[in-house]
């Protein structure tokens, strides 16, 4: 049985569909990411999951039950950060959590929140005002926020962003963690390798629209890997590829080598092209979903093309 | 529901802002009470001007705490509303501006129960703001100006009356007094927070409650006998003042006062119904856009 269940999801901000007819669903455990370009209609699904945004139309389930009459319910085993986790700066990081455990219908005593504080590493500033924080240890407390009551299903949109390497790296590993506790997590973002690295299944979506959805084993199979080669005499690298093992993968470019193969078969072709002796300058695997997202990204006309 | 109520109070009661009202309050009260401790007298001279020789009144005894009360009541209560503002109308628009109002709608509480919620507290807060005027501009002046009997100036079209209401009848006029002003400043805070919620930074929602009561109470004060007619009675600030209804007394055909009495209780009811009308038509409206909302800050 899925957590989530969306069919025929739309949204319509006056002349604007932001979400066109999208239906997807999310099973126990995933790690399900939401992959678009800015205003693809991301945040807007999202908000549209925790009942922030109505749907024009369409009808979304979570845990089975209906979310437009069974908001209280789904939202009692749900944990959100929508972008940056903004809470009251005027209070302190004790209050913000013991408000927000309220809020979620917990009344915790003091040592059950200062080790919620504990956890994400705030305790030593737990009577500190959130407008002292930096923005690390802001989205930390937002963490904590969203976790407080144990929910079975957590929702984060855009969660990196704003934030440094170190706060990226410690949301990604929450993620995984929260994977590990076989919680079910949904997250957004517009860059492929963060949802990469963390994602068991994704979407995306373009315009509104979904563009592929898939387990991430499937969308981002090592066989589909574009390698790009440059060498300090790319003839003599393509004219060794063209008599070797390799030859039926290279792809036809005038500026670059360019070979669809195995990611696993990349550390060979490396070790052979140094037999040969070619001179590598750089080696760069990238997966052709990348290659597809980029060009969504950049390239409007071929967008359309692929959706026509 | 008790608890999200609780949790407004404690969000109010910790913001700086909060505390302006009552600051504001006790400066303007004190600096009336000095003034009038220095130099009442010739406030008072300025006041009787009109008064015929004849109509004997004991100077000495005029000012006194119940007076400076009304005196300050007068002036202040038309100013309150600006402070009601500064409360409620932040109650979303500044959660919006701050982005909390997102997450806290994704905590399972409903929208209606935010909005009721929010408003008590308004509420709350604007009876505090009350209580503490009760305390300086009442209290504090029987303490200063001591307690005697009240002369009230009134103006009834033309014609200038002054009346006078015995020591021992006073109190319970205030404590009415007070309660009526709560019901008219929660006009105020309704108004203040309908307009919260169409917006994302507090600023606007409290300059567009300001000038609301500006411009309706320039309309309630324009003597056209259309607009006497078909707008004032249903314009709010047509009844901000009512308050004032306690102080005047009902009088004998021989012109005495009658102790305990009011001259239009009839009128002051009304008063009061089409002010609680505003307020459940406000806070209705209210609730029924946010539910409708979508949270996009």
């Amino acid at each position: 049985m899925p957590v989530i269940e969306v069919s025929n999801l739309s949204k319509q901000f006056k002349d604007v569909l932001a979400v066109d007819n999208l239906s997807f669903s999310v099973g126990e455990g995933d790690v399900y990411g939401f992959l678009g370009q800015n205003g693809a209609g991301k945040s807007t699904n999202i908000r549209m999951l925790l009942t922030l945004v109505k749907p024009t139309s369409g009808h979304i389930h979570i845990f089975s039950k209906d979310i437009a009459k069974e908001r209280h319910e789904i939202l009692q085993q749900t944990g959100a950060i929508i972008e940056k986790p903004d809470l009251y700066k005027y209070l302190s990081a004790f209050d913000n959590l013991s408000i927000f455990a309220r809020l979620s219908g917990l009344k915790l005593p003091r040592h059950d929140i200062m080790e919620k504080l504990e956890a994400v590493g705030l305790s030593a500033r737990s009577e500190s005002k959130v407008k002292t924080f930096s923005q690390g240890m802001k989205q930390r407390l937002g963490i904590a926020v969203a976790l407080v009551h144990n929910p079975r299903l957590v929702i984060l949109d855009e969660p990196a962003n704003g934030l440094d390497p170190q706060g990226i790296a410690d949301i990604r590993g929450l993620i995984l963690k929260l994977r590990e506790q076989g919680k079910t997590v949904v997250i957004s973002s517009h860059l492929l390798s963060e949802i990469e690295q963390v994602a068991t299944r994704m979407i995306i979506i373009h315009k509104g629209k979904k563009i592929i959805e898939g387990s991430v084993t499937e969308l981002l199979d090592p066989s589909e890997t574009i390698v790009r080669i440059q060498t300090t005499d790319n003839t003599y690298a393509r004219q060794k590829i063209n008599s070797s093992e390799f030859s039926g993968l290279l792809q036809d470019d005038l500026d670059e080598i360019r070979l669809k193969m195995n990611k696993t078969e990349v550390p060979l072709l490396a070790q052979k092209l140094s037999g040969w002796g070619v001179g590598i300058l750089s080696i760069q695997p990238r997966h052709s979903l990348e290659d597809y997202f980029i060009s969504l990204t950049n390239n409007e006309s071929h967008a359309e093309l692929v959706k026509n | 529901m008790l608890s999200l109520l609780r949790i407004e109070i404690y969000k109010i009661s910790r913001r700086p802002r909060t505390y302006i009202a009552f600051i504001a309050i006790t400066a303007i009260v004190g600096i009336f009470q000095f003034a009038f401790k220095a130099d009442g007298q010739s406030y008072m001279n300025l006041m009787l001007q009109s008064v015929p020789e004849n109509f004997e009144i004991d100077l000495s005894k005029t000012i006194n705490g119940y007076f400076m009360c009304y005196i300050i009541l007068n002036t202040l209560l038309i100013q309150v509303p600006i402070l009601i503002a500064l409360i409620a109308g932040d109650a979303i628009s500044g959660e919006a501006n701050m982005g909390t109002l997102r997450l806290l709608l994704t905590k399972p509480v409903s929208r209606t129960g935010v909005i009721l919620t929010k408003f008590a507290a308004s509420v709350i807060f604007t009876i505090l703001l009350l209580v503490w005027m009760a305390f300086m501009a009442l209290f504090v002046s029987l303490l200063l100006f001591g307690a005697e009997d009240m002369l009230i100036f009134r103006v009834r079209g033309d014609e200038s009356q002054i009346m006078q209401i015995a020591s021992d009848d006073i109190l319970w006029r205030y404590f009415a007094a007070f309660g009526y002003a709560a019901v008219a400043l929660t006009v105020i805070a309704a108004l203040a927070m309908l307009l919260s919620v169409f917006a994302e930074n507090s600023i606007g929602p409290i300059i567009a409650t300001v000038c609301i009561v500006i411009v309706c109470t320039i309309i309630s004060n324009i003597n056209v006998p259309i607009i006497d007619k078909n707008i004032k009675p249903w314009l709010f600030t047509s009844y901000l003042v009512g308050w004032k209804g306690f102080f005047y007394i009902a009088t004998t055909d021989d012109g005495e006062t009658i102790k305990g009495s009011l001259e239009n209780w009839p009128a002051i009811r009304n008063s009061l119904s089409i002010l609680l009308a505003h307020v459940i038509i406000l806070v209705g409206i209210t609730v029924a856009v946010f539910n409708k909302k979508d949270i996009l800050s």
